[in-house]
């Protein structure tokens, strides 16, 4: 049911969404790795510090079938609503869409009336986004001016060309392939959008087959997982120029554009480098009419004894950063990096954006490091940041520590033990862990995580 | 021409403020590409495109009621029209589709297509025509035919329709430089209400109205 007045969550832009109030809950896609015929979960953790459930599970929703893998989600509308072009101020922020990475299928979940008890209200099966799309493996979602905007991995055989899709955010219909024209592009991931300039982004991973029976060390060593980054017109839907890191940085993953519409640029986490298994940050930016790429950061691995790593890794005596999220608060001041090798969690100003300065430093887990949590300094830590969210405000940060069930058991073969924490940031840069705040998830793994209002990678705005 | 009642003329005035006052309509727009260049003068700029659009959604529609009154009586025309209307409002309460077509880049000639589609879209032209079919059916001066339907009055849609874009230009002038200038982009949280909604009724009641008249 449309609002009488815009829903209160939707700003015009990232910096009076800055202005925003705190929020007080967090929902956290929950992966069940064992094959016990349990299904995967949407958990909502209190976040409000003042609450006496603080740093707990308060509710939860499962899936109504098995083996989803539920990985990202996203918002059914924004504050890309309030675009001048098609604007459509009076949609709620209300539904939840939790696609499965595994099964392809796709839950629509209402967080309304009570957001503590969130329930299904639609599932798309897998047949009907094979149909009307020609896709499968669903991953990032974001609401955009027109609709839903969703990337998937593969075409239904499994194989490429992933690509985006939409759906209606009124029906929840998925309304069909979004490329006109996809150019060279082929291997799909993450997608975003400079909404100001008519451009949408995509990075690359690997399709279906490439990546569910976990990292292919064969395709790996051939440079054969994603390196590329591809620009788009958004309203016309065509490929415009990608751009080849160089086979050398394989997996190209995660695309965080910066907030403000009329900045042209964005930064690209890249998870390895075949030559020394450093990991790296990249800014796409464009320059007279023309897109470029260039590093900006690298991580060097971490020579360690082979005994101490697990089979994949043994042979390079080294661990891998593996930088596996990337965010940006909404300012595009401070630019947050998950190493989910080494187990450290990076806090850089890129005020100027070709040239960062490293302002924190938190670890936690680690494949060698076992990082604890100061809640319980004694006990030894697995997995490592992973999903990063960023508040509105810029002041919380929240991360979670699984990767995908595959590739998880690949580099921490004993079995990842999931939580989520909290860091809490300073307006001039540095943070540190909130030391009340530690989520043990059990016997599932906690993956992406989305504040209640909205966050740092939810939204998308148009005016500056 | 006819001159009709000088109601008729401040009604078009009004519809036209109505139209203009509408953030979807225009006037935000103009406010976006002004954020985006970082200059008032982008907000005037854009206002004449977004403008000239409108104008074209309304003379369109007024031109093509006139050329059905050449093979059908004024009433049907009326019954037509009130019909569309009724329909049109209906269809926005239960199924608001949401117009989908531009983006931020948008020169002059798109700016205009766009104003053009999206004043189309919300039947912008349909909702002035009782209005001007009031205007051409207006009694003839004393001593010329009455029976029969008025022929249609080319000059009386030219200036129904620039009336109307007047009204409409006011607003989304006035409105777009006062939040560029002054109240900032912070009153669309506020004051942003859903005037879809009123728009289907004001499409609704205009049908009654076309009927009555």
């Amino acid at each position: 049911m449309a609002l009488w007045r815009p829903d209160p969550t939707f700003y015009p832009s990232p910096k009076m969404a800055m202005q925003a109030p705190a929020e007080k809950l967090a929902f956290i896609a929950l992966l069940n790795p064992n094959n016990t015929g349990k299904p995967d979960a949407l958990a909502v953790v209190d976040v409000g510090p003042e609450s006496s459930g603080y740093g707990h599970i308060v509710g939860q929703v499962d899936m109504p079938h098995p083996g989803d893998e539920l990985h990202h989600f996203g918002w059914n509308a924004c504050s890309a609503c309030l675009c001048p072009y098609a604007s459509h101020p009076h949609v709620e922020r209300r539904y939840l869409i939790v696609p499965g990475i595994r099964s392809s299928r796709i839950h629509i979940v209402d967080t309304k009336p009570d957001p503590r008890r969130p329930q299904i209200v639609k599932v798309i099966e897998p047949e009907t986004l094979a149909a009307r799309a020609g896709y499968t493996s669903p991953h990032t979602i974001h609401c955009g001016p027109e609709g839903i905007f969703a990337s998937a991995l593969g075409a239904t055989n499994g194989d490429g060309p992933g690509g985006i899709f939409v759906i209606d955010h009124d029906s929840f219909d998925v309304l069909g392939k979004w490329e006109l024209d996809r150019g060279s592009q082929y291997l799909s991931y993450d997608f975003w959008w400079h909404l100001g300039l008519d451009t949408v982004i995509t990075s690359e991973w690997g399709t279906p087959n490439m990546v569910q029976n976990g990292v292919n060390p064969e395709i790996l060593l051939k440079g054969g997982y994603g390196h590329k980054v591809h620009i788009w017109d958004l309203r016309k839907r065509r490929h415009l120029q990608e751009l080849d890191l160089g086979a050398e940085y394989q997996m190209a993953l995660e695309l965080r554009p910066a907030h403000d519409p009329t900045r042209a640029y964005g930064f690209l986490g890249v998870v390895v480098s075949l030559k020394d298994l450093s990991a790296s940050i990249w800014v796409w930016h464009r320059t007279d009419g023309d897109w470029g790429v260039k590093k900006v950061i690298e991580i060097p691995a971490e020579p360690t004894d082979p005994e101490k790593l697990p089979p994949l890794l043994q042979g390079f005596k080294a661990v891998p950063p593996l930088i596996t999220d990337i965010n940006l608060s909404l300012d595009d001041r401070f630019l947050y990096v998950s190493c989910f090798g080494t187990g450290e969690f990076l806090q850089y100003d890129v005020s100027d954006p070709f040239h960062p300065k490293k302002t924190g430093s938190v670890h936690l887990g680690g494949i060698v490091r076992r990082a604890a949590h100061p809640k319980q300094p004694k006990k030894p830590l697995n997995g490592a940041p992973q999903m990063v969210e960023v508040s509105r405000d810029g002041r919380r940060i929240y991360f979670t520590n699984s990767l995908y069930a595959p590739w998880d058991a690949q580099f921490y073969p004993e079995g990842i033990q999931s939580w989520m924490v909290k860091l809490n940031t300073h307006p001039r840069g540095g943070m540190e862990l909130d030391p009340k705040f530690f989520v043990d998830f059990g016997d599932l793994r906690g993956h992406q995580v989305h504040l209640e209002g909205g966050d740092a990678s939810s939204d998308s705005y148009c005016y500056a | 021409m006819r001159h009709g009642a000088p109601w008729g003329w401040v009604a078009l005035f009004f519809l036209g403020a109505y139209h203009g006052i509408n953030p979807g309509m225009g006037w935000l727009f103009a406010v976006a590409l002004g954020i985006q260049e970082k200059s008032a003068q982008a907000v005037i700029r854009s206002i004449a495109p977004i403008a000239l659009g409108h104008a074209i959604a309304i003379g369109v529609v007024v031109l093509l009621a006139g050329l059905v009154q050449i093979v059908l009586p004024l009433h049907y025309v009326k019954i037509a029209v009130a019909g569309a209307l009724v329909t049109l409002g209906l269809y926005r309460i239960v199924r608001s589709r949401h117009f989908r077509w531009g983006g931020m880049q948008m020169g002059f000639r798109e700016l205009t297509i766009w104003s053009f589609l999206m004043a189309s879209a919300h039947g912008a032209g349909l909702m002035v025509l009782p209005v001007v079919l009031g205007l051409t059916s207006a009694p003839m001066p004393a001593g010329h035919d009455m029976h029969g339907s008025n022929p249609p009055d080319l000059l009386t849609g030219i200036l129904a329709t620039l009336v109307h874009t007047l009204g409409y230009l006011t607003l989304t002038a006035v409105v777009a430089l006062v939040v560029y200038q002054k109240l900032g982009l912070t009153v669309l949280r506020k004051a942003w209400f859903n005037l879809d909604l009123l728009w289907a009724v004001a499409l609704i009641a205009t049908g009654a109205f076309a009927l009555a008249i």
